[in-house]
Protein backbone atom coordinates (compact mmCIF):
# COMPACT_ATOMS: atom_id res chain seq x y z
CA UNK A 1 0.00 0.00 0.00
CA UNK A 2 2.91 2.44 0.69
CA UNK A 3 4.99 1.35 -1.48
CA UNK A 4 2.22 2.43 -4.32
CA UNK A 5 1.51 5.95 -2.45
CA UNK A 6 5.19 6.32 -2.88
CA UNK A 7 5.49 4.92 -6.34
CA UNK A 8 2.94 7.59 -7.53
CA UNK A 9 4.60 10.08 -5.50
CA UNK A 10 7.97 9.61 -6.78
CA UNK A 11 6.58 9.56 -10.11
CA UNK A 12 4.74 12.58 -9.83
CA UNK A 13 8.01 14.53 -8.36
CA UNK A 14 9.95 13.18 -11.28
CA UNK A 15 7.83 13.79 -14.04
CA UNK A 16 7.81 17.60 -12.30
CA UNK A 17 11.57 17.76 -11.87
CA UNK A 18 11.55 16.48 -15.92
CA UNK A 19 8.82 17.79 -17.98
CA UNK A 20 9.03 21.38 -16.44
CA UNK A 21 6.09 23.53 -16.72
CA UNK A 22 4.78 22.92 -13.18
CA UNK A 23 6.76 24.32 -10.56
CA UNK A 24 8.65 26.66 -12.29
CA UNK A 25 6.13 28.17 -14.11
CA UNK A 26 4.13 28.57 -10.83
CA UNK A 27 7.34 30.70 -9.49
CA UNK A 28 7.95 32.42 -12.45
CA UNK A 29 3.93 33.70 -12.51
CA UNK A 30 4.77 34.47 -8.88
CA UNK A 31 7.43 36.85 -9.70
CA UNK A 32 5.43 38.16 -12.41
CA UNK A 33 2.62 38.69 -10.55
CA UNK A 34 4.61 40.63 -7.48
CA UNK A 35 6.84 42.84 -9.92
CA UNK A 36 3.04 43.82 -11.99
CA UNK A 37 1.52 45.13 -8.53
CA UNK A 38 4.11 48.33 -7.86
CA UNK A 39 3.73 49.31 -11.72
CA UNK A 40 -0.24 49.60 -11.12
CA UNK A 41 0.22 50.57 -7.31
CA UNK A 42 2.96 53.46 -7.95
CA UNK A 43 6.54 52.67 -6.21
CA UNK A 44 5.64 54.27 -3.16
CA UNK A 45 7.46 51.84 -0.46
CA UNK A 46 5.46 52.78 2.74
CA UNK A 47 2.68 51.64 0.92
CA UNK A 48 3.91 48.37 -0.42
CA UNK A 49 5.72 47.52 2.94
CA UNK A 50 1.89 48.05 4.31
CA UNK A 51 0.12 45.48 1.80
CA UNK A 52 3.37 43.37 0.82
CA UNK A 53 1.99 40.11 2.91
CA UNK A 54 -1.35 40.52 1.12
CA UNK A 55 0.16 41.16 -2.02
CA UNK A 56 2.50 37.94 -1.81
CA UNK A 57 -0.45 35.71 -0.65
CA UNK A 58 -2.66 36.64 -3.63
CA UNK A 59 0.54 36.31 -5.49
CA UNK A 60 0.90 32.87 -4.42
CA UNK A 61 -3.03 31.79 -4.47
CA UNK A 62 -3.22 32.69 -8.47
CA UNK A 63 0.66 30.78 -8.93
CA UNK A 64 -1.11 27.82 -7.55
CA UNK A 65 -4.00 28.43 -9.93
CA UNK A 66 -3.25 28.52 -13.25
CA UNK A 67 -1.19 25.02 -12.95
CA UNK A 68 -4.01 23.57 -11.56
CA UNK A 69 -5.62 21.66 -14.56
CA UNK A 70 -3.22 20.03 -15.43
CA UNK A 71 -2.70 18.45 -12.54
CA UNK A 72 -4.93 14.67 -13.37
CA UNK A 73 -5.50 16.11 -17.15
CA UNK A 74 -2.53 14.93 -18.34
CA UNK A 75 -2.63 11.46 -16.28
CA UNK A 76 -6.11 10.94 -18.17
CA UNK A 77 -4.82 11.87 -21.55
CA UNK A 78 -1.71 9.45 -21.25
CA UNK A 79 -3.87 6.81 -19.43
CA UNK A 80 -2.19 6.50 -16.24
CA UNK A 81 -5.31 7.44 -14.62
CA UNK A 82 -7.25 4.38 -15.75
CA UNK A 83 -4.09 2.02 -14.04
CA UNK A 84 -4.41 4.15 -10.90
CA UNK A 85 -8.15 3.97 -10.94
CA UNK A 86 -7.89 -0.06 -11.35
CA UNK A 87 -4.66 -0.42 -8.96
CA UNK A 88 -5.24 -1.68 -5.35
CA UNK A 89 -4.44 1.40 -3.82
CA UNK A 90 -7.33 3.41 -2.27
CA UNK A 91 -8.23 6.43 -4.85
CA UNK A 92 -8.19 8.69 -1.79
CA UNK A 93 -4.24 7.87 -0.87
CA UNK A 94 -3.98 8.45 -4.76
CA UNK A 95 -5.07 11.53 -4.86
CA UNK A 96 -3.36 12.47 -1.25
CA UNK A 97 0.40 11.13 -3.29
CA UNK A 98 -0.36 13.66 -5.85
CA UNK A 99 -1.69 16.33 -3.76
CA UNK A 100 1.33 15.92 -1.93
CA UNK A 101 3.37 15.83 -4.78
CA UNK A 102 2.04 19.28 -6.47
CA UNK A 103 2.36 21.05 -3.12
CA UNK A 104 5.77 19.85 -2.84
CA UNK A 105 6.43 21.10 -6.41
CA UNK A 106 4.22 24.59 -6.38
CA UNK A 107 3.72 25.56 -2.82
CA UNK A 108 7.00 24.79 -1.41
CA UNK A 109 8.63 26.67 -3.66
CA UNK A 110 6.40 29.46 -3.53
CA UNK A 111 6.94 29.75 0.25
CA UNK A 112 10.56 29.20 0.08
CA UNK A 113 11.12 32.17 -2.37
CA UNK A 114 8.63 34.79 -0.99
CA UNK A 115 11.96 36.19 0.85
CA UNK A 116 13.42 37.14 -2.08
CA UNK A 117 9.97 38.91 -3.49
CA UNK A 118 9.43 40.44 0.09
CA UNK A 119 12.02 42.42 -0.97
CA UNK A 120 10.81 43.48 -3.66
CA UNK A 121 7.59 44.82 -2.00
CA UNK A 122 9.83 46.09 0.84
CA UNK A 123 8.72 43.48 3.12
CA UNK A 124 10.16 44.67 6.60
CA UNK A 125 12.23 41.80 8.65
CA UNK A 126 10.28 40.81 11.47
CA UNK A 127 7.38 39.74 8.70
CA UNK A 128 9.56 37.40 6.75
CA UNK A 129 9.75 34.36 9.12
CA UNK A 130 5.61 34.53 9.42
CA UNK A 131 5.45 34.96 6.26
CA UNK A 132 7.39 31.91 5.17
CA UNK A 133 5.11 29.92 8.09
CA UNK A 134 1.82 31.41 6.84
CA UNK A 135 2.47 30.08 2.87
CA UNK A 136 3.93 26.87 4.11
CA UNK A 137 0.88 25.69 6.38
CA UNK A 138 -1.72 27.74 3.79
CA UNK A 139 -0.42 26.29 0.71
CA UNK A 140 -1.30 22.78 1.31
CA UNK A 141 -5.02 23.99 1.98
CA UNK A 142 -4.79 25.61 -1.62
CA UNK A 143 -3.54 22.77 -3.53
CA UNK A 144 -6.13 20.02 -1.64
CA UNK A 145 -9.02 22.51 -2.63
CA UNK A 146 -7.19 22.80 -6.03
CA UNK A 147 -7.13 19.13 -6.75
CA UNK A 148 -11.23 18.59 -6.01
CA UNK A 149 -11.75 21.08 -8.45
CA UNK A 150 -9.27 20.02 -11.12
CA UNK A 151 -10.28 15.77 -10.60
CA UNK A 152 -13.93 17.59 -11.80
CA UNK A 153 -12.38 19.32 -15.08
CA UNK A 154 -10.11 15.97 -15.48
CA UNK A 155 -11.12 14.91 -19.13
CA UNK A 156 -12.16 17.94 -19.96
CA UNK A 157 -10.85 19.24 -23.62
CA UNK A 158 -11.59 23.02 -22.52
CA UNK A 159 -10.96 22.99 -18.80
CA UNK A 160 -8.43 25.10 -18.55
CA UNK A 161 -10.27 28.50 -17.56
CA UNK A 162 -12.82 26.40 -15.28
CA UNK A 163 -10.98 24.99 -12.80
CA UNK A 164 -9.78 28.28 -11.22
CA UNK A 165 -13.39 29.80 -11.46
CA UNK A 166 -14.48 26.89 -9.63
CA UNK A 167 -11.57 26.56 -7.14
CA UNK A 168 -11.01 30.28 -6.52
CA UNK A 169 -13.94 30.85 -4.06
CA UNK A 170 -13.76 28.58 -2.07
CA UNK A 171 -10.00 29.67 -1.13
CA UNK A 172 -11.61 32.97 0.03
CA UNK A 173 -10.82 31.67 4.06
CA UNK A 174 -7.31 30.28 3.33
CA UNK A 175 -6.45 34.05 1.96
CA UNK A 176 -8.18 36.04 4.46
CA UNK A 177 -6.22 34.01 7.47
CA UNK A 178 -3.30 33.74 5.88
CA UNK A 179 -2.94 37.36 5.31
CA UNK A 180 -4.31 38.16 8.66
CA UNK A 181 -1.38 36.20 10.14
CA UNK A 182 0.95 37.12 8.03
CA UNK A 183 0.03 40.87 8.59
CA UNK A 184 -0.26 40.73 12.83
CA UNK A 185 3.25 39.61 12.90
CA UNK A 186 4.25 43.24 11.82
CA UNK A 187 2.02 44.44 14.66
CA UNK A 188 -1.58 44.87 14.72
CA UNK A 189 -4.52 44.19 17.39
CA UNK A 190 -4.51 40.23 16.57
CA UNK A 191 -1.78 38.08 17.86
CA UNK A 192 -0.11 36.07 15.37
CA UNK A 193 -1.12 32.62 16.56
CA UNK A 194 -4.40 33.30 16.73
CA UNK A 195 -5.44 33.45 12.98
CA UNK A 196 -2.13 31.20 12.72
CA UNK A 197 -3.89 28.12 13.88
CA UNK A 198 -7.09 28.33 12.11
CA UNK A 199 -4.67 28.66 9.23
CA UNK A 200 -3.80 25.38 9.84
CA UNK A 201 -6.88 24.17 10.90
CA UNK A 202 -7.95 25.42 7.29
CA UNK A 203 -5.49 23.54 5.82
CA UNK A 204 -6.19 20.07 7.46
CA UNK A 205 -9.20 20.39 6.73
CA UNK A 206 -8.61 21.07 3.05
CA UNK A 207 -6.65 17.95 3.21
CA UNK A 208 -9.34 15.55 4.04
CA UNK A 209 -12.21 17.10 2.48
CA UNK A 210 -10.54 17.97 -0.99
CA UNK A 211 -9.33 14.35 -1.02
CA UNK A 212 -12.36 12.67 -0.78
CA UNK A 213 -14.26 15.16 -2.97
CA UNK A 214 -11.27 14.66 -5.22
CA UNK A 215 -11.25 10.76 -5.32
CA UNK A 216 -15.20 10.61 -6.00
CA UNK A 217 -15.08 13.38 -8.89
CA UNK A 218 -12.10 10.86 -10.07
CA UNK A 219 -14.13 8.16 -9.79
CA UNK A 220 -17.41 9.69 -11.49
CA UNK A 221 -15.34 10.55 -14.15
CA UNK A 222 -15.29 7.16 -16.35
CA UNK B 1 -42.14 9.95 1.22
CA UNK B 2 -43.84 7.34 -1.09
CA UNK B 3 -44.71 9.85 -3.09
CA UNK B 4 -41.69 11.17 -4.12
CA UNK B 5 -40.75 7.58 -5.01
CA UNK B 6 -43.66 7.75 -7.44
CA UNK B 7 -42.16 11.14 -9.18
CA UNK B 8 -38.60 9.64 -9.54
CA UNK B 9 -40.46 8.52 -12.74
CA UNK B 10 -40.10 11.43 -15.18
CA UNK B 11 -43.46 10.26 -16.90
CA UNK B 12 -45.07 10.82 -13.54
CA UNK B 13 -43.42 13.76 -12.68
CA UNK B 14 -44.61 15.89 -16.18
CA UNK B 15 -47.87 14.68 -15.57
CA UNK B 16 -48.16 15.70 -11.56
CA UNK B 17 -46.20 19.05 -12.42
CA UNK B 18 -48.97 19.42 -15.20
CA UNK B 19 -51.98 19.47 -12.65
CA UNK B 20 -49.92 21.32 -9.93
CA UNK B 21 -48.51 23.91 -11.81
CA UNK B 22 -51.52 26.41 -12.20
CA UNK B 23 -52.68 26.38 -8.96
CA UNK B 24 -48.81 26.64 -7.43
CA UNK B 25 -48.91 30.23 -9.39
CA UNK B 26 -51.97 31.15 -8.75
CA UNK B 27 -51.59 30.53 -4.60
CA UNK B 28 -47.82 32.51 -5.03
CA UNK B 29 -49.64 35.26 -7.18
CA UNK B 30 -51.83 35.71 -4.27
CA UNK B 31 -49.74 36.00 -1.65
CA UNK B 32 -47.52 37.93 -3.47
CA UNK B 33 -49.91 40.53 -4.63
CA UNK B 34 -51.08 40.44 -1.23
CA UNK B 35 -47.71 40.88 0.43
CA UNK B 36 -46.98 43.81 -1.78
CA UNK B 37 -50.20 45.36 -0.57
CA UNK B 38 -49.56 44.72 3.18
CA UNK B 39 -45.58 45.89 2.69
CA UNK B 40 -46.43 49.19 0.48
CA UNK B 41 -49.27 50.45 2.29
CA UNK B 42 -50.14 49.26 5.43
CA UNK B 43 -46.69 48.67 7.10
CA UNK B 44 -45.52 51.40 8.76
CA UNK B 45 -42.29 53.64 8.01
CA UNK B 46 -39.40 52.53 10.17
CA UNK B 47 -38.66 54.82 13.34
CA UNK B 48 -35.08 54.95 12.10
CA UNK B 49 -35.02 53.93 8.58
CA UNK B 50 -38.36 55.53 7.19
CA UNK B 51 -39.27 54.68 3.99
CA UNK B 52 -36.43 52.73 2.93
CA UNK B 53 -37.36 49.59 5.45
CA UNK B 54 -39.50 48.69 2.54
CA UNK B 55 -36.39 47.34 0.38
CA UNK B 56 -36.68 44.81 3.41
CA UNK B 57 -39.33 43.22 1.95
CA UNK B 58 -37.87 42.03 -1.19
CA UNK B 59 -34.23 41.60 0.15
CA UNK B 60 -34.74 39.59 3.32
CA UNK B 61 -36.85 37.16 1.14
CA UNK B 62 -34.24 36.92 -1.77
CA UNK B 63 -31.79 36.39 0.85
CA UNK B 64 -33.68 33.37 2.10
CA UNK B 65 -34.11 31.89 -1.37
CA UNK B 66 -30.75 32.15 -2.36
CA UNK B 67 -29.45 30.00 0.42
CA UNK B 68 -32.61 27.79 0.67
CA UNK B 69 -31.92 27.14 -2.73
CA UNK B 70 -28.62 26.20 -2.37
CA UNK B 71 -29.48 23.68 0.23
CA UNK B 72 -31.86 22.21 -1.66
CA UNK B 73 -28.82 21.93 -4.22
CA UNK B 74 -27.20 20.29 -1.75
CA UNK B 75 -30.04 17.75 -1.07
CA UNK B 76 -30.36 16.79 -4.64
CA UNK B 77 -26.56 16.37 -4.80
CA UNK B 78 -26.89 13.80 -2.03
CA UNK B 79 -29.87 12.33 -4.37
CA UNK B 80 -27.60 11.86 -7.85
CA UNK B 81 -24.44 10.74 -5.80
CA UNK B 82 -26.23 8.34 -3.15
CA UNK B 83 -30.01 7.33 -3.94
CA UNK B 84 -29.08 8.07 -7.61
CA UNK B 85 -32.52 9.74 -8.08
CA UNK B 86 -32.92 10.04 -11.68
CA UNK B 87 -34.42 13.34 -11.26
CA UNK B 88 -32.48 14.89 -8.87
CA UNK B 89 -30.16 16.02 -11.23
CA UNK B 90 -32.51 17.93 -13.05
CA UNK B 91 -33.83 19.41 -9.90
CA UNK B 92 -30.13 20.42 -9.37
CA UNK B 93 -29.61 21.97 -12.70
CA UNK B 94 -32.80 23.69 -12.73
CA UNK B 95 -32.06 24.91 -9.00
CA UNK B 96 -28.84 26.68 -10.17
CA UNK B 97 -29.63 29.76 -12.20
CA UNK B 98 -32.88 30.56 -10.16
CA UNK B 99 -30.76 30.26 -6.92
CA UNK B 100 -28.15 32.89 -8.69
CA UNK B 101 -30.98 35.08 -9.54
CA UNK B 102 -31.76 35.30 -5.90
CA UNK B 103 -28.30 35.93 -4.77
CA UNK B 104 -28.03 38.50 -7.71
CA UNK B 105 -31.06 40.11 -6.22
CA UNK B 106 -30.05 40.14 -2.58
CA UNK B 107 -27.05 41.83 -3.51
CA UNK B 108 -28.43 44.57 -5.53
CA UNK B 109 -31.02 45.48 -3.38
CA UNK B 110 -28.85 45.13 -0.13
CA UNK B 111 -26.93 47.54 -2.19
CA UNK B 112 -29.59 50.07 -2.92
CA UNK B 113 -30.61 49.73 1.11
CA UNK B 114 -27.29 50.09 1.87
CA UNK B 115 -26.60 53.68 0.56
CA UNK B 116 -29.11 55.40 2.36
CA UNK B 117 -28.59 53.80 5.44
CA UNK B 118 -24.63 53.05 5.53
CA UNK B 119 -23.66 55.75 2.89
CA UNK B 120 -22.10 53.52 0.40
CA UNK B 121 -23.28 50.80 -2.01
CA UNK B 122 -20.93 48.32 -0.77
CA UNK B 123 -18.49 47.28 2.31
CA UNK B 124 -16.51 44.21 3.13
CA UNK B 125 -18.38 42.77 5.57
CA UNK B 126 -19.07 39.05 6.52
CA UNK B 127 -22.47 38.81 5.59
CA UNK B 128 -22.33 40.75 2.14
CA UNK B 129 -18.59 39.13 1.26
CA UNK B 130 -20.18 35.58 2.00
CA UNK B 131 -22.77 35.83 0.02
CA UNK B 132 -21.12 37.47 -2.91
CA UNK B 133 -18.70 34.42 -3.26
CA UNK B 134 -22.12 32.51 -2.84
CA UNK B 135 -23.00 33.85 -6.28
CA UNK B 136 -19.76 32.71 -7.26
CA UNK B 137 -20.14 29.68 -6.48
CA UNK B 138 -23.54 29.82 -8.10
CA UNK B 139 -21.86 31.02 -11.32
CA UNK B 140 -18.90 28.08 -11.08
CA UNK B 141 -21.55 25.60 -10.76
CA UNK B 142 -23.87 27.22 -13.45
CA UNK B 143 -20.30 27.15 -15.73
CA UNK B 144 -19.60 23.46 -14.92
CA UNK B 145 -22.94 22.35 -16.23
CA UNK B 146 -22.17 24.13 -19.03
CA UNK B 147 -18.72 22.56 -19.98
CA UNK B 148 -19.61 19.11 -20.06
CA UNK B 149 -21.41 17.64 -22.31
CA UNK B 150 -22.83 14.53 -21.11
CA UNK B 151 -25.55 15.01 -19.03
CA UNK B 152 -25.32 12.29 -15.93
CA UNK B 153 -21.89 12.85 -16.07
CA UNK B 154 -21.67 16.39 -15.65
CA UNK B 155 -24.66 16.05 -12.98
CA UNK B 156 -22.12 13.95 -10.65
CA UNK B 157 -19.23 16.96 -11.04
CA UNK B 158 -21.41 19.45 -9.94
CA UNK B 159 -23.30 17.09 -7.47
CA UNK B 160 -19.61 17.35 -6.04
CA UNK B 161 -18.93 20.74 -6.44
CA UNK B 162 -22.25 21.57 -4.86
CA UNK B 163 -21.65 19.93 -1.81
CA UNK B 164 -18.14 20.83 -1.48
CA UNK B 165 -19.84 24.85 -1.99
CA UNK B 166 -21.63 23.78 0.83
CA UNK B 167 -19.58 24.97 3.81
CA UNK B 168 -20.12 28.56 2.44
CA UNK B 169 -23.80 28.43 3.31
CA UNK B 170 -23.56 28.15 7.31
CA UNK B 171 -20.91 30.61 6.98
CA UNK B 172 -23.78 32.79 5.68
CA UNK B 173 -26.13 32.37 8.13
CA UNK B 174 -23.59 33.36 11.40
CA UNK B 175 -21.62 35.14 9.76
CA UNK B 176 -23.79 38.53 11.29
CA UNK B 177 -23.07 36.70 14.81
CA UNK B 178 -19.85 35.42 14.20
CA UNK B 179 -17.96 38.62 13.09
CA UNK B 180 -19.12 42.35 14.38
CA UNK B 181 -19.66 44.28 11.35
CA UNK B 182 -21.62 46.64 9.69
CA UNK B 183 -24.53 44.23 8.89
CA UNK B 184 -27.55 44.10 11.54
CA UNK B 185 -27.66 40.54 13.83
CA UNK B 186 -30.32 37.85 12.56
CA UNK B 187 -33.50 39.38 13.89
CA UNK B 188 -36.31 36.88 12.41
CA UNK B 189 -34.72 33.53 13.12
CA UNK B 190 -33.02 33.79 16.11
CA UNK B 191 -33.12 32.28 19.85
CA UNK B 192 -36.05 33.91 21.64
CA UNK B 193 -38.26 34.90 18.65
CA UNK B 194 -38.33 37.53 15.77
CA UNK B 195 -37.10 40.63 17.00
CA UNK B 196 -38.86 43.04 14.76
CA UNK B 197 -42.83 43.96 15.32
CA UNK B 198 -45.88 42.09 13.69
CA UNK B 199 -46.94 44.97 11.74
CA UNK B 200 -43.49 44.25 9.14
CA UNK B 201 -43.21 40.35 10.19
CA UNK B 202 -46.55 39.58 9.04
CA UNK B 203 -45.91 40.98 5.25
CA UNK B 204 -42.98 39.71 5.64
CA UNK B 205 -43.71 36.33 6.33
CA UNK B 206 -46.91 36.44 3.37
CA UNK B 207 -44.88 38.03 1.11
CA UNK B 208 -41.54 35.20 1.95
CA UNK B 209 -44.08 32.64 1.43
CA UNK B 210 -45.38 33.82 -2.07
CA UNK B 211 -41.52 34.74 -2.98
CA UNK B 212 -40.81 30.75 -2.27
CA UNK B 213 -44.14 29.58 -4.08
CA UNK B 214 -43.12 31.58 -6.85
CA UNK B 215 -39.40 30.32 -7.06
CA UNK B 216 -41.24 26.41 -6.92
CA UNK B 217 -43.03 27.39 -9.99
CA UNK B 218 -39.71 28.41 -11.53
CA UNK B 219 -37.96 25.56 -10.68
CA UNK B 220 -40.91 23.01 -11.64
CA UNK B 221 -41.23 25.25 -15.46
CA UNK B 222 -37.30 24.78 -15.85
CA UNK B 223 -37.46 20.94 -14.79
CA UNK B 224 -40.13 20.27 -17.09
CA UNK B 225 -37.91 22.30 -19.77
CA UNK B 226 -34.99 19.97 -18.93
CA UNK B 227 -36.51 16.61 -19.16
CA UNK B 228 -38.10 17.29 -22.42
CA UNK B 229 -34.39 19.05 -23.38
CA UNK B 230 -32.94 15.71 -22.58
CA UNK B 231 -35.87 13.65 -24.45
CA UNK B 232 -34.76 15.57 -27.29
CA UNK B 233 -31.62 14.84 -26.75
CA UNK B 234 -32.45 11.06 -26.95
CA UNK B 235 -34.70 11.43 -29.52
CA UNK B 236 -31.92 13.24 -31.70
CA UNK B 237 -29.03 10.11 -30.53
CA UNK B 238 -31.88 7.28 -31.93
CA UNK B 239 -32.22 9.01 -35.02
CA UNK B 240 -28.66 9.81 -35.72
CA UNK B 241 -28.03 5.76 -34.86
CA UNK B 242 -30.82 5.03 -37.14
CA UNK B 243 -29.46 7.18 -40.25
CA UNK B 244 -26.65 5.55 -39.48
CA UNK B 245 -27.76 2.48 -39.89
CA UNK B 246 -29.60 2.60 -43.00
CA UNK B 247 -26.58 4.34 -44.12
CA UNK B 248 -24.20 0.94 -43.79
CA UNK B 249 -27.24 -0.80 -45.20
CA UNK B 250 -26.23 1.25 -48.17
CA UNK B 251 -29.93 2.62 -47.93
CA UNK B 252 -29.64 6.48 -48.75
CA UNK B 253 -30.80 8.55 -45.95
Amino acid sequence: MSRAFLAILSRDLTVAARAGGGGELALVFFLTITVLVPFALGPDLNLLSRIGPAILWLGALLSVLIGLDRLFQSDEEDGSLDLIRASALPLELAVLAKGLAHWLTTGLPLALASPLLGLLVALPGEGVLPLIATLLVGTPALSFIGAAGAALAAGLRRGGLIVPVLVAPLTVPVLIFGVSAANAALGGTVPFLTPFLILCAISLAAIVVGTIAAAAALRQAD
Amino acid sequence: MASLIDLANPTRFMRFSAKLLPWLAAVAALLVVAGLYLAWFKAPADYQQGETIRIMFIHVPAAWLAMMFYSMMAVSALGTLVWRHPLADVAQKAAAPIGASFALICLITGALWGKPMWGTYWVWDARLTSVLVLLLIYLGIIALWRVLDEPSRAARAVAILTLTGFVNVPIIKFSVDWWNTLHQPASVFRMGGPAIDGSMLWPLMILAAGFTLFALCLHMVAMRAEIMRRRVRTLTILEAERLDRLAAQGVPA
